[in-house]
């Protein structure tokens, strides 16, 4: 954002703060601040799946800012047992930190349960392009989980050679959220981010 | 997109990136450090809800599955394929995290459940709760515990646990712990695929070779006999279920029954009695004598090295 546009967009939240909380300077700081933050943890990558940020992963929650050095952002775990958690706390305080916020404060949130369907357009893209098949849209989640003996069926292409045949190795791949498959047609081995 | 680490076109090594930009690359060797599982969540009692007895019903349900993460995790390296090996850490590694998540939280709803340490201890406390209680203070169930047999008699294990936990983690989603519920909500779709793969794996092996259909047999024996004690109930379980926070957990046989039956059915295997007079001997501290072992190992570390960090 160039620094006129974003002149613009902070006069435009000003009066829209002004409207609301009858307008004062730390309002003002708080909401370029509050875009600031955003920016700072939006970008930040996701350990795991680098190819992607925590943004397209679905884990950022609110950003708030205080406008006098304070952050707070929420996020929200993937998996329960999800070793990453604390390498993308210690990532989005640093990034926090380096953009100039004095007192950080990152809050997990449990519920909602996060899920595959948080991860954005771009996200899915990402995945693909980077030899990960993305994940399908996530199972209904009320009432009682049917049983599966058999694979579940999945609309999924090798992201090799996009054949839409492949064949399911195991359920459990190199990361608790990635089944392994093996494509029929070309025969090579690819991860499949898995639905939860 | 190109990838952060190759941002540099200078970058002569690919591990060079990795490195913590503020030069701390102790993180590879200790960790990166495990902050509170619970930081930032509203963690108050329900108003109406013993402290207590909410502490005692989480160290329940985070005890099975601490114990039964430990035991899977024993697979690591010997598990029949390679394949097996990592789907076993994974689900050991769920069921861990779970544990966390479920430790802290009683330890936020009664600070007197979490073993006392010297005050200068760096120890949090889902970790004096895991590595600083002996197995009298342990509260999980027997089948968590039973040592892990032949690959056949794991899977059971696993086959009825997670039968048995998918149906309380269900029930607990609309539990009167906001923590609690939530915690389950997570839980449900991870647990899910846990069932999958044990009951695909029963069939299987029940279907498979007379020599795997024999193990599985066999397993079933090792196996079933712990089962009743899944849908006994312990005093806690019995007052938490009447305000709401708990699942009663003789109310889950009827949500388990007709998906053991399935698996039997499609396994070819008679069905074993699974429910019986029991009493709640896990959740009144009363193990068998494997879990002793079991914290030997798990516990060794952190018990010589009270003072360390990780």
């Amino acid at each position: 954002m160039s620094a006129g546009a974003e002149g613009a967009a902070a006069r435009t939240r000003h009066r829209d703060e002004r409207h609301r909380t009858g307008g004062s300077g730390r309002a003002e700081r708080a909401a370029a601040d509050r875009r600031r933050a955003w920016e700072a943890v939006e970008s930040v990558a996701d350990p795991e799946l680098p190819m992607l940020t925590l943004a397209d992963l679905g884990v950022l929650g609110e950003v708030e800012a205080d406008g006098d050095g304070g952050a707070v952002v929420s996020v929200t775990p993937t998996y329960s047992g999800c070793p990453a958690m604390g390498a993308i706390r210690a990532d989005l305080d640093r990034a926090l930190r380096a953009a100039g916020f004095t007192r950080v404060e990152l809050r997990t949130v449990l519920h909602p349960p996060w899920s595959t369907d948080r991860i954005t357009e771009r996200g899915r893209r990402l995945l693909a392009e980077h030899g990960v098949s993305p994940p399908g849209p996530a199972p209904e989640r009320d009432g009682p989980v049917p049983l599966s003996l058999v694979p579940r069926r999945r609309a999924l292409h090798c992201p090799r050679c996009g054949s839409d045949s492949a064949e399911l190795t195991s359920e459990f791949g190199s990361t608790a959220c990635k089944a392994l498959y093996r494509c029929t047609a070309c025969a090579e081995p690819f991860e499949h981010m898995k639905e939860i | 997109m190109t990838h952060p680490f190759a941002a540099d076109a200078d970058e002569q090594s690919v591990y060079a990136g990795l490195v913590d930009v503020d030069g701390d690359a102790s993180q590879w060797a200790f960790g990166t450090g495990f902050d509170d599982p619970l930081a930032g969540v509203d963690t108050a009692v329900p108003a109406d809800v013993d402290r207590g007895d909410l502490a005692a019903y989480c160290l329940m349900l985070g005890d099975d599955a601490l114990v039964l993460a430990q035991r899977l995790a024993e697979w690591c390296s010997r598990a029949p394929e390679l394949e097996e090996d990592v789907a076993l850490a994974n689900v050991s590694l769920d069921l861990l995290g779970q544990a966390r998540l479920l430790l802290a939280r009683a330890a936020a709803a009664d600070p007197g459940a979490v073993p006392p340490l010297p005050p200068d201890s760096p120890v949090p406390a889902e970790d004096a709760l895991a590595y600083f209680r002996d197995a009298g203070g342990f509260r999980n169930v027997a089948l968590a515990e039973i040592p892990n047999g032949d690959f056949a008699q794991s899977t059971l294990r696993l086959l009825l646990f997670s039968v048995w936990r998918l149906a309380l983690l269900e029930r607990l989603r609309g539990s009167a712990d906001p923590v609690l519920a939530a915690v389950a909500g997570k839980g449900v779709a991870e647990v899910a695929y846990h069932r999958d793969y044990a009951a695909r794996w029963a069939v299987t092996l029940a279907q498979g070779t007379a020599e795997s259909r024999r193990r599985i047999l066999e397993g079933v024996g090792a196996v079933w006999p712990h089962a009743a004690e899944l849908f006994a109930v312990h005093p806690v379980e019995r007052r938490m279920a009447e305000c709401g926070v708990a699942a009663a957990p003789d109310a889950l046989l009827a949500d388990c029954e007709p998906v053991l039956e399935e698996v039997l059915a499609a396994a070819d295997l008679p069905r074993p009695a699974t429910a019986g007079p029991a009493q709640a001997r896990g959740r009144a501290g009363s193990h068998t004598p494997a879990l002793s072992g079991l914290l030997a190992e798990m516990q060794s570390l952190a018990r010589e090295h009270p003072g360390g960090t990780w």
